[in-house]
């Protein structure tokens, strides 16, 4: 019999690797398709939906008045149109200020984790992390598919109410984009995309190291809590600062600990580099301390968006790094796990 | 064991003609470029060392063995699979058969040794060898919030099935599992019979060549497991499959495997037909066992006496009861046969009625517990 096959091989000798695998497309694309048709039809989006329809509606709500009277004060004013982000009610209504800018810096990494803290633990859950490996695709594929569907549903559901706004602006209140506001809003989406995929990548770090979706969950809710929320962010960074700074014997010395913290937290990062792509005013980073808490008075130069990107461009940086490395960190797991629970 | 011809032989003979030029330049340049991504160096050069020679089996394995640390789930195991077979791997769990499993399928990694599947190595061409093969995992998964139908698309998307195509097929193998009724309900609703059906159909999509079956009966109803394995039968009957599936339920997948192999603590400890093991593992000794109607509590005894006075008899086990059968061992190397006719003779020359006289094929179950203490594995031992 083997003699027999061993001629019929030599009558076949094409029949190699390139006949098994005919027809494959990358496996990445097929998971990341079947995981954005899951993602849309899940109460997931309808949730994201919801809580992108309410940080773009509530403040836009308090803002149209201000800006409806703003825009007559200072008509050609540069910028005005970018005021739809940035401007929140008259009123301090405290720490968190309504602003469409503030609550996506809280909303997006929210909908990042819950877009994929239960990726690979939920598969290996239902059981069908077995089967889906034991088909052609490498191993990889299905971490990077993952991936690139969260990122893919999140982008559109930002870009959306993005334009939503813009349109809002456009058509209730009369105020037209300049070019330079289009670009800067364009900047602005895709650092914000940038943010929501560090959390994105961190979550699905999440789901490959703890075996169970609510225990990930529950953790990943928790450093959100702590990193992105504007109160609690500060809060983390000045005691984080002041632990490490507790040798320091200058104020300056302290100072510096505390911004070194700074610069390595996320929510901290994304906030000033979305404050200075949005608002052409802001000349300087970190001012928290320098001025007492209290933003620095606006100087009457306004930035070109190349000047703004320069000023922000270490934290691009970062924020990209925290990304990869979370990525790398869950892919490298992923690849090392066993099959098997 | 007669393997028919395989429909596909020139694939799954593709190392023989090339084996032992494989084991000097494969690792040069032979495997594409999307096969190295995982540099494996170390692995690569151990299992050079031992070319497989191939037999045309579809599954072959060459001292295949998997440690976790300082446990061996696999000890050099040494198997074949032929086409148009089913193979049982039989063994309780823990006994490694997961891991040959996964091994075979390059999900795991061999710590040594090696294993040919369809003519390919596994661990380093794992996207061919999962387009052939389709396997029915342990404790199967299903998308909750999918239909079977969406299912089997997605696993037939993934094989590389589009369109009109795909359909046709997944319209085709959940015909063969009986579930094309409720193909179209999500999966949550489905039973744990019904998850492993279309388990079955999943591994099916893709028109594989081999199938790995890993505990396919286990936590289904009797009739289930019976529709189950009949249907088993027929694929590879229609198909010409080679199927290995690894089962602890010895009773259960008996009457369907062609050959088994018996597992324990990672060692293969007796391959062949159910009857080879039983003559191998059996004590080399057939048993009969003998019935009378209207035998009398007063005659057990003269009836034993009768039995044991036969030629060849070595042994005779009184039942409790009168009704019972008695328990009759040969002596050893004798046949059943001369016996059993001796039996029938002295019974009609005494005025006994007899009502059952046959010869005990040992079960799976029995063979097994023979085999482990034969290797001095008691059951406390394996499951540590």
């Amino acid at each position: 019999m083997s003699a027999s096959t061993a001629t019929e091989t030599k009558r076949l000798p094409a029949r190699s690797e390139a006949s098994f695998t005919e027809g494959l497309r990358p496996g990445w694309i097929t998971v990341a398709g079947k995981e954005i048709a899951d993602h849309v039809l899940s109460i997931r989006f309808y949730v994201l939906l919801v809580v992108l329809g309410i940080a773009a509606l509530i403040p836009i709500y308090f803002a149209s008045d201000r800006l409806r009277s703003l825009a007559q004060d200072v008509s050609g004013a540069p910028a005005i149109f970018l005021g739809l982000f940035t401007i929140g009610p008259d009123a301090d209504l405290g720490p968190i200020t309504f602003t469409v800018q503030a609550f996506i810096a809280i909303a997006a990494p929210l909908l990042g984790v819950a877009f994929s803290f239960d990726s690979v633990n939920g598969e290996r859950h239902e059981g069908t992390l077995p089967r889906l490996l034991s088909q052609p695709i490498h191993r990889d594929d299905v971490i990077n598919g993952k991936f690139a569907a969260g990122l893919a549903v999140i982008s559109i559901g930002l870009t959306a109410i993005l334009l939503i706004i813009a349109g809002f602006g456009m058509l209730r209140l009369g105020i037209t984009p300049t070019f330079q506001e289009v670009i800067r809003l364009i900047g602005w989406l895709a650092i914000t995309i940038l943010y929501v995929s560090l959390w994105l990548a961190f979550g699905l770090l999440l789901s490959v190291v703890i075996r169970r979706a609510a225990t990930s969950a529950l953790v990943g809710f928790g450093v959100w809590l702590f990193v992105a929320i504007p109160i609690a962010g500060p809060l983390l960074a000045s005691l984080l600062g002041g632990f490490l700074a507790s040798g320091a014997t200058t104020a300056a010395e302290a100072y510096g600990t505390l911004q070194w913290v700074q610069r390595i937290l996320p929510g901290q990062l994304y906030a000033e580099a979305s404050a200075a792509i949005l608002r052409p005013g802001v000349t300087t980073v970190s001012y928290s301390d320098i001025y007492g808490g209290q933003e620095p008075p606006l100087l009457t130069t306004q930035l070109g968006f190349d000047q703004s990107l320069l000023l922000v461009w270490p934290h691009l940086v970062i924020l990209f790094a925290l990304t990869i490395g979370c990525f790398a960190l869950a892919y490298a797991r992923f690849m090392r796990q066993e099959v098997r629970a | 064991m007669t393997a028919s011809p395989p429909p596909n032989a020139g694939t799954g003979a593709d190392d023989g003609a090339t084996g032992e030029t494989r084991s000097n330049a494969a690792s040069a340049s032979s495997a594409p470029a999307s096969e190295r991504r995982v540099p494996r160096k170390g692995r690569v050069r151990e299992r050079e060392r031992a070319p497989i020679e191939d037999l045309g089996a579809p599954i072959i394995t060459r001292r295949l063995t998997k440690r976790y640390d300082d446990l061996v789930a696999v000890d050099a195991l040494d198997l074949e699979v032929h086409a148009g077979e089913i193979f049982g791997l039989l063994g309780q769990n823990g006994a490694g058969k997961t891991t040959t499993i996964l091994m075979l399928l390059g999900l795991t990694e061999p710590t040594a040794g090696g294993a040919r599947v369809v003519g390919l190595d596994p661990s380093r061409r794992p996207l061919e060898v999962k387009r052939r093969v389709g396997y029915l995992p342990d404790n199967v998964g299903f998308y909750d919030s999918m239909t079977g139908r969406e299912n089997l698309r997605y696993t037939a998307r993934l094989n590389g099935l589009f369109g009109r195509d795909a359909e046709a097929r997944i319209a085709e193998v959940l015909d063969q599992v009986g579930m094309t009724d409720r193909a179209d309900t999500r999966t949550d609703t489905y039973s744990r019979g019904m998850l492993q059906r279309l388990g079955i159909a999943d591994a099916l999509v893709k028109g594989p060549s081999v199938l790995i079956l890993d505990e396919p009966t286990t936590a289904i109803d009797p009739i289930g497991v019976v529709e189950i394995l009949d249907m088993l039968r027929g694929l590879v009957r229609d198909r010409g499959l080679a199927v290995l599936l690894s089962s602890h339920l010895l009773a259960q997948v008996q009457s369907v495997c062609d050959r088994v192999g018996i597992f324990a603590a990672g060692k293969l400890i007796g391959v062949g037909t159910v009857p080879e093991l039983a003559d191998r593992f059996g004590g080399g000794s057939a048993r009969i066992e003998v019935g009378f109607e209207g035998l009398a509590p007063s005659d057990m005894k003269s009836t034993t006496g009768l039995l044991g006075s036969i030629q060849d008899v070595a042994q005779v086990d009184a039942p409790a009861r009168p009704m019972d059968p008695f328990g009759l061992v040969v002596k050893p190397g004798i046949p059943a046969g001369p016996v059993r006719e001796a039996i029938l003779q002295a019974s009609v020359a005494k005025g006994l009625r007899l009502s059952s006289i046959r010869e005990v094929v040992p079960s799976l179950d029995d063979i097994y517990r023979i085999a482990l203490q034969a290797r001095g594995l008691g059951h406390r031992e394996v499951a540590a």
